[in-house]
């Protein structure tokens, strides 16, 4: 008998040199030079929040270095009728799907705006019980089948919430009702300090794919080629009812779980650099360097543009950070109850008293 | 109008529901061809079909996460958890989860959802089957907890719990199910959540319970009139969240005395937040200690000491005594 994980080949387009192994599908070279861009822009913003907290400016954050590909080859392909529903360090994600990226200092802010996602953006807000959203992932896609939407979901979720019962039941469920979701694992090798390995004794998350009788894919998540083609087909196959898929796309977490975390605790340096070489952004800088659709200039003006983009992330940031304590009795239920508006005009006084 | 029981009242709200609106789904183990194991869904799914009365797999996590996200996208699942002693499999989805859906999302988004479920003991069920964990629900904001006594409100509160915008878990006295029928209404009607009933006026004590309680708390009062010439009032809470302060409030001012009767074990369990409320808005016309009759702070027992461990009316009658003679 063969081994089940031969079955998942790892799908590569462009490798860690920058070299292409395969073509660029539905993307053009123009693609590249403005993804390119972008996940500059996004690893500058990621960089500056971790400074952020070390500043004491915002609580713990999750940074997302390293998932940058990943995270955008899996959110580009949408359409304005999909729904993505995310895990909490999905911040790149979220962005390209209409979320600003300061959200992901209002989560580590521990600021209600965080979940205040723009009424025009089809997402969920993150939550943090590990593997939960996976479920409600299967729910809104059986909503969009049920109601006739034409509509692919796609829920992100991590390599450690696969040994949670919910992931489980979510695949089974997603099976079962034929639902147009697509499973976006990002397999970044460690969840805190506890790596892969120890997860699970399978070769890939991806094989799980076979006991729901789902057609599953690995894929290089740190190639933005492979990943958005991989999702653009399975979003269209969706959208046509042919859900559920499985995606494993195998990335690595660079920086530490979050900013309370540190890795040098439990990972090896040799490790470190292995996968800081196969860096997302570094290979695909490589590729436009050598086709010449971009120069040192070129790289000098998006270093200048991500720090002008960041400052302009933060000064919005700081700008929305005043809100009304109302939210926080308002939204329990549709009306508020009696008892709870005693409690909330306790509060107020509090409050009162307290700026007094 | 027609005689029906508890089971039939809830059938027909079902029925009804899935008439008006087409988001309306039902959702859980064996709600479709088996008609639920109490029959509750008995006859939906050759009425409506198998997208809107849905068997799925057996797994109560996946039931209630899934319906937080049909709620989120646009139905409204009326999902049913077999009992309600297995719902903690699904604890986090409904107390994390579902309960969370408006506040995390500063309203942006909703689950408006039903989770019904049986529960209460009497039935000599298997270990489990008959716990009563309301309090865990009560404990828990962004859920409603509702609860009907009689055929007539368990059609009008399920009917107001699916229009209700925010997750309402339904629990079932499932030792009422088929134990009497009442005149319901064809028609669809709704009984407002958020509000107590005074099911019997009374001058000398007040007699508080919900669900599985309220024949006992009933045939109590009457037993109070005839043997001690006692005039007991009795309020049916049917909605523990949002609970109706203002009638227990009122009720007790008047009879200057009260007791709660639940099934749930004592400690922490919803009458503790019952005494705590009489005692802080009605402390000075208390004649008497409020006190509780209660299942014993032990796992629910085997069938065999059930009804010794089960609160009976004889209990509630000497309870209700000592408060009169205090």
């Amino acid at each position: 008998m063969g081994e089940a994980s031969e079955l998942f080949p790892l799908i590569v387009r462009m490798d860690e040199e920058g070299e292409l192994v395969g073509d660029l599908g539905l993307l053009s070279k123009q693609d590249l030079v403005d993804i390119y861009r972008e996940m500059r822009l996004l690893r500058a913003f990621d960089e500056r929040a971790w400074n952020l907290q070390r500043q004491g400016v915002i609580g713990t954050y999750a940074p997302y270095k390293g998932q940058e590909a990943a995270q955008l080859g899996a959110t580009k392909p949408l359409h304005e009728s999909d729904w993505l529903v995310p895990t909490y360090r999905d911040w790149a994600a979220g962005y390209v799907r209409g979320v600003p990226v300061t959200h992901g200092l209002f989560f580590s802010k521990g600021h209600p705006r965080v979940g205040d996602v723009p009424k025009s953006a089809k997402v969920l807000p993150a939550q943090v019980v590990i593997g939960a959203q996976t479920l409600h992932g299967v729910g809104v896609a059986w909503a969009t089948k049920l109601r006739n939407e034409n509509a692919a979901t796609i829920v992100t979720f991590g390599d450690g919430s696969t040994s949670e019962g919910d992931v489980h039941e979510a695949m089974n469920f997603a099976s079962v009702f034929s639902v147009p979701l697509i499973f976006f694992c990002e397999n970044n090798q460690w969840a805190i300090s506890v790596p892969i390995e120890r997860q699970m004794r399978a070769k890939t998350i991806a094989q799980r794919a076979l006991a729901y009788d789902m057609e599953g894919f690995r894929v290089d998540g740190n190639d933005y080629v492979a990943v958005y083609n991989l999702v653009s087909e399975l979003a269209d196959r969706a959208r046509r009812g042919e859900g559920p898929f499985l995606v494993e796309a195998v990335t690595y977490r660079l920086g530490a779980h979050t900013t309370a975390d540190d890795p040098s605790k439990y990972r090896v340096v040799a490790d470190e650099e292995r996968w800081a070489k196969r860096d997302p952004i570094a290979r695909l800088e490589k590729f436009l360097l050598r086709e010449s659709l971009i120069d040192e200039e070129r790289i000098l003006a998006v270093d200048a543009a991500a720090k002008e983009w960041v400052d302009e992330v933060l000064a919005d940031f700081k700008a929305e950070l005043s809100i009304s304590s109302s939210v926080l009795f308002q939204n329990v239920y549709a009306e508020m109850p009696q008892s709870l508006a005693n409690q909330f005009d306790h509060y107020q006084k509090r409050a009162k008293e307290v700026r007094a | 109008m027609a005689k029906l029981t508890i089971a039939q009242a809830l059938n027909a709200a079902l029925a009804q529901a899935l008439e008006a609106d087409d988001s309306v789904i039902v959702l859980g183990e064996d709600v479709g061809k088996d008609g639920g194991v109490f029959r509750i869904t008995d006859g939906l799914l050759d009425r409506f079909g198998k997208d809107r009365v849905i068997d799925t797999p057996l797994a109560e996590s996946g039931i209630v996460g899934t319906s937080v996200g049909l709620a989120i996208a646009g139905m409204k699942p009326v999902a049913e958890i077999q009992f309600l002693g297995f719902i903690y499999e699904t604890m986090d989805q409904i107390a994390s989860q579902a309960s969370r859906v408006r506040f995390r999302s500063l309203g942006r988004y909703s689950a408006p959802m039903v989770i019904r479920t049986p529960y209460g003991g009497g039935v000599k069920a298997p270990e489990i089957h008959s716990d009563s964990l309301e309090a865990l629900f009560t404990h828990t904001p962004g859920i409603k907890v509702v609860t009907p006594s009689n055929p007539y409100d368990a059609k009008g509160l399920l009917l107001a719990a699916i229009d209700d915008p925010d997750p309402v878990l339904f629990l079932e006295p499932m030792r009422l199910y088929r134990a009497f029928r009442d005149e319901v209404p064809d028609e669809p009607y709704r009984v407002q959540l958020g509000r107590a009933n005074v099911v019997r006026e009374g001058a000398d004590i007040t007699l508080i319970g919900w669900g599985p309680s309220v024949p006992l708390l009933k045939a109590a009062a009457d037993d109070l009139a005839a043997r001690y010439d006692v005039s007991a009032e009795v309020i049916d809470l049917m909605t523990l969240t949002p609970l109706d302060e203002e009638t227990i409030v009122e009720s007790v001012k008047r009879t200057q005395r009260a007791v709660v009767v639940h099934e749930a074990v004592r400690t922490s369990g919803f009458g503790g937040e019952i005494a705590a409320v009489i005692q802080e808005k009605a402390f000075l016309y208390l004649e008497a200690p409020i006190f509780r009759v209660t299942g014993y702070d032990t796992p629910y027992p085997t069938t065999m000491f059930e009804d010794l461990w089960l609160p009976d009316t004889t209990q509630v009658v000497a309870t209700a005594l000592d408060a009169i003679r205090y």
